[in-house]
């Protein structure tokens, strides 16, 4: 071998625990630790509880779609197994059976998840892509279905319900108030995350993104494509399994609903918005969904439709997500040229803006104008109160919402050429006449 | 014996339906590698687009107007949907076709509403055919029946008897040959994925009477067409016809007797447990036929999976 | 000693298509083993075989005296061979560096391992670093291997292929599609990093393949018709006949 002092590698550090590795995770957890003085009405932690359970399922999700290239339409059901096993184990705790305090829980319903995909991935994981995806969906469908016929452990059609209080008492707590409550599932979601972060950087994490990107010469590599994934699966079943377990914590009752397919489809909808290529992804994802969710659905009856919307262009045009959107920003920020983005980014994005949402204006209208009762004409939109059968109103919508689109348009080839620019490395441009 | 008929000719009318749908799917799949998510959304647009036209000029009309209708959408999708995902490769496009489910779900409730519409059978066929053992076999059923065998034999003779058939089905296993001696590869696409949809469309115009109009008949039966042409064997024709007829009949005759799993766990020679309410077992004791007829699909399509990854009748894998 | 690559009567059929036709052939450790012949004459197939990819029709592959038979393609990279592929075989999405590591991973018994982390070993990445500064690719490091040149992908593949330490190398037409330049520089880079090793390669090229073997073999219609050190195949008459007079008349 060449001489390590001459070796231009040996310079490089490796291993070291660096600022920038461990400063996300102490600034995540002091946020988590902080946020309910900030945000300390009982709606937001409610809302807040949810998040962070719905950010450990996507990121478990993540680990098959985004690491492992494993699509799956029957997510739902390890955490669902999970928090049903969860459920059995708080009811145990009442009837005295066994004494566990509530935090250990989760750890619990993780096993649940990884038991049962242990058991599953053995024949799903032979393959990725479309079978892989076709198995997902029968053994979703088949669980889900199984619900009502199970009964002993799904509980047939009203579930299976229970009361948290009952574990031991962790240094006076006894987890009734969702204060409380947050504290364990923030405690949950920050361990399960770098868990799983560092799972990712584990020999058979790495290998898991080469079986996705190429299973073939993974093989030809001294690494099975189907074990890698089936480790990765285990894994996967056993984080979404924890967030079964949260759930179960949280809201004291797990019926059929943890189990179909519009959970396990809502939780793909969830990762793939946020970005299935970086690690930080389905965490914006769940995060957003959330808002929205919240945010949407008290002011529209339509927000599954927007939601829908929202989705499909996404995986036209932004295959990425939101997260791969914000990673397109970092070779313009090295270069130092984001403030040359400011300008057309609002000359563009900003009508943009307007116009869609003179586009969801006129859907509002006309889903009024279509269902609300007869007589009934008034409606309020964005504050402003008016009858959705006035053509006034129409007019307005439509003017401003063409209006908006061709200003978005007319002003986004300088919005290309400030992109161009920002993402050539300075130098490069100066060269040019 | 006469109640066997019965289940036989309702099993071959649920069979025949399912067959619709799948035969576009595996079309469309073998054509271009896709599978479609949104193909039973598309059956759901059929039927809605019928009930529409019915409203104005009843049912014949529409059940012509309305798949060209939900085959030209089909067409515009794919051209400038599907075209600009299929780059990055088979997972996303499902992803797509996923969310393109969604997405019609709510199109579909934004204009119709959540609840069922009253979309009929038109007055002509509403009448007793025949019945057999006291059970009413009405007109419409026949109907469906023949309008089903009618579409499968039309699919036969364009496949393997017209041009554009042949150059379907080279395009099948050759797409590269095949745009090299000019023919317009990425146009037989859409206008593959056109016609699938509108097979769709149309087999929606002839089961919202009988299945029923509403949103979620599109959930209700996407899962199972995806079952059927994944047992059947992708890509194969043959097989979605077998295995539509399979799941057709089997999930038939599952509701209709009622097994008790008791009975038989008692003639294996198992004692009934004592206390049954308390046992690990009483799901076991208690379960019947009718029960476990909605999964048996899912059980057919692991089993095959396991067994045989290609499917039935599926020459190549996935 | 026994040789390091034993084909005993190998064969393989294609339904009724006989590809591979009852071949034999030894490769000495330490040989560097071209193997050349006219399009179609099964050298893809044969590759196939010996790294089991496809199953044998008959006949056996003894790496070091061991029969390969039934082995899965992973099996066999552990036994220590390995190979490159004819159409770039790379993980697109991947850093340059992280092609690499996880091509050393197992070679350094990683396993199936979800407890140690990769940043952590030295051997690891300093191993990984050796080998991108031994295919020049040091400076594209950090880059997704799908951006780079095509000969930098080339490059890349060789070098994902020896990273693991096998002593046998099996290299599929590793300068197919360069210009002459690339071609030179590919050829240099394989010497060097084959060194020592068992090398049998694919090729089209007949400078590189002049240049690079200590012995040729000539595969026509699944079958070895010659075999020895270049210009001896050069001088063969049925080699000549058969395949390299068009070729050696171009040259």
């Amino acid at each position: 071998m060449t001489d390590r002092a001459e070796h231009p590698a040996a310079r490089r550090r490796y291993g070291g625990l660096t600022l920038g590795a461990v400063a996300p995770w102490v600034i995540g957890a002091l946020l988590l630790a902080v946020m309910p003085y900030v945000f300390a009405s009982n709606s937001a932690i409610t809302i807040m509880n949810q998040m962070a359970i719905t950010i450990v399922f996507a990121l478990s999700y993540n680990m098959l779609l985004g690491q492992g290239g494993m699509l799956s339409f029957g997510h739902a059901v390890y955490m669902g197994v999970g928090g049903f096993g969860a459920m059995h184990v708080m009811n145990w705790m009442e009837q005295g059976v066994i004494a566990l305090p509530l935090p250990v829980l989760p750890l619990i319903a993780g096993l649940f998840g990884l038991g049962f995909a242990a058991a599953i991935g053995i024949f799903s994981t032979r393959r990725a892509g479309t079978v892989f995806a076709m198995i997902s969906l029968g053994i979703g469908e088949l669980v889900a279905s199984s619900s009502v016929i199970v009964v002993a452990f799904f509980g047939g059609e009203e579930g299976v319900s229970g009361d948290r209080t009952y574990g031991l008492p962790v240094f006076g707590h006894d987890f009734g108030s969702q204060t409380e409550i947050y504290y364990l599932i923030a405690g949950w979601l920050l361990i399960s995350a770098l868990l799983m972060y560092l799972f990712s950087r584990t020999p058979v994490g790495r290998m898991a993104n080469a079986v996705r990107d190429n299973p073939e010469r993974a093989e030809f590599l001294g690494y099975s494509a189907r074990w890698v994934r089936y480790y990765s699966f285990c894994a996967s079943g056993f984080f979404a399994g924890i967030a079964g377990g949260l759930f179960a914590v949280n809201y004291e009752i797990l019926t059929a609903e943890n189990l179909d397919l519009n959970t396990s489809g809502t939780i793909l909808l969830i990762t793939f918005l946020g970005g299935t290529g970086f690690f930080f992804g389905p965490i914006i994802g769940a995060i957003v969904f959330t808002l929205l969710q919240t945010v949407l659905s008290l002011h529209t009856d339509l927000w599954q439709l927007y939601v829908g919307a929202l989705f499909v262009l996404t995986v036209m045009f932004f295959p990425g997500g939101l997260a791969g959107v914000i990673m397109m920003h970092v070779p313009p920020w090295r270069y130092g040229k984001v403030r040359a983005l400011i300008r057309p980014y609002l000359a563009a994005v900003l009508p943009a803006a307007v116009g869609l949402l003179g586009l969801a204006s006129f859907l509002e209208v006309l889903f009024h104008l279509r269902n609300a009762a007869r007589g009934e004409e008034g409606m309020t939109l964005l504050w402003v109160h008016f009858s959705s059968h006035d053509p006034l109103v129409w007019g307005v919508i439509i003017v401003v919402t063409v209006a908006a689109f061709w200003l978005a348009r007319r002003n986004a080839p300088a919005l290309r050429a400030a992109w161009d620019f920002a993402n050539t490395p300075p130098g490069a441009d100066e060269a040019r006449p | 014996m006469d109640m066997v008929l019965v289940n036989l000719i309702d099993g071959l009318v649920t069979g025949l339906l399912l067959f619709m749908l799948s035969s576009g799917l595996t079309l469309i799949f073998s054509m271009m590698g896709v599978l479609n998510f949104a193909h039973a959304s598309f059956y759901m647009l059929g039927a809605y687009f019928a009930y529409q036209i019915s409203t104005y000029v009843g049912f014949w009309p529409g059940l012509f107007i309305a798949p060209v209708l939900v085959g030209l959408i089909g067409a515009m999708i794919e051209r400038y949907g599907l075209r600009r995902v299929h780059q990055y490769g088979h997972v996303p496009e499902l992803i797509f076709t996923f969310g393109l489910a969604l997405l019609m779900e709510e199109v579909v409730q934004f204009f119709w509403g959540k609840n069922q519409l009253p979309y009929e059978s038109p007055k002509i066929l509403d009448f007793t055919l025949f019945s057999i053992a006291g059970n009413a076999i009405p007109a419409y059923k026949m109907f469906i029946i023949f309008a089903a065998m009618g579409i499968f034999l039309a699919l036969l003779y364009v496949l393997t008897k017209t041009r554009i058939g042949l150059i379907i089905q080279a395009a099948l296993r050759h797409p590269r040959t095949v745009e090299a001696l000019g023919h317009n590869v990425p146009f037989v696409f859409m206008g593959v994925f056109g016609v699938g949809t509108g097979l769709a469309g149309l087999a929606g115009v002839i089961a919202g009477p009988e299945l029923g109009t509403f949103p979620g008949m599109a959930a209700l039966l996407g899962s199972i067409v995806f079952v059927t042409i994944v047992i059947g064997g992708l890509g194969s024709l043959w097989g979605a016809l077998l295995a539509s007829l399979l799941i057709g009949w089997i999930t038939t005759f599952a509701v209709a007797y009622n097994v008790a799993f008791a009975d038989i766990l008692e003639a294996l020679g198992l004692s009934r447990p004592a206390d049954l309410a308390s046992s690990a077992w009483r799901d076991l004791w208690t379960l019947t036929m009718p029960q476990i007829g909605p999964i048996l699909p899912y059980l057919l399509m692991i089993i095959v999976l396991v067994f045989r990854p290609y499917g039935l009748f599926g020459k190549r894998d996935l | 000693m026994s040789p390091a690559l034993q084909l005993e009567n190998l064969s393989k059929s294609f339904g009724r298509t006989e590809i591979i036709r009852g071949l034999n052939l030894d490769i000495a450790a330490g040989e560097r083993h071209a193997i050349i012949g006219p399009n179609g004459a099964g050298k893809s197939t044969l590759f196939n075989l010996i790294t089991g990819r496809f199953a044998p029709s008959g006949g056996t592959v003894r790496l070091h005296g061991q029969s390969l038979r039934g082995l899965s393609p992973y099996q066999i990279n552990r036994l220590g061979l390995s190979r490159s592929f004819q159409i770039t075989n790379i993980f697109p999405r991947m850093s340059v560096f992280e092609n690499v590591r996880c091509a050393l991973l197992w070679s350094l018994g990683y396993k199936y391992s979800f407890w140690n982390m990769v940043s952590r070993s030295r051997a690891l990445n300093e191993g990984a670093d050796a080998i991108l500064d031994q295919i020049n690719l040091l400076a594209r490091r950090d880059l997704p291997a799908g951006t780079l040149s095509y000969a930098e992908q080339r490059a890349l593949e060789i070098g994902i292929t020896i990273a693991g330490g096998a002593d046998v190398i099996m290299l599929d037409e590793p300068t197919a599609g360069m210009s002459n330049t690339e071609t030179d520089y590919i050829v240099g880079l394989i010497r060097k990093v084959t060194e020592g090793k068992t090398l049998m390669i694919v090729e089209h090229d007949m400078g590189v393949v002049f240049g690079l073997a200590d012995r040729i073999s000539v595969l026509v219609y699944g079958q070895i018709i010659a075999s020895g050190p270049p210009a001896e195949v050069r001088a063969n008459r049925r080699v000549q006949e058969a395949y390299l007079g068009a070729a050696l008349e171009d040259m």
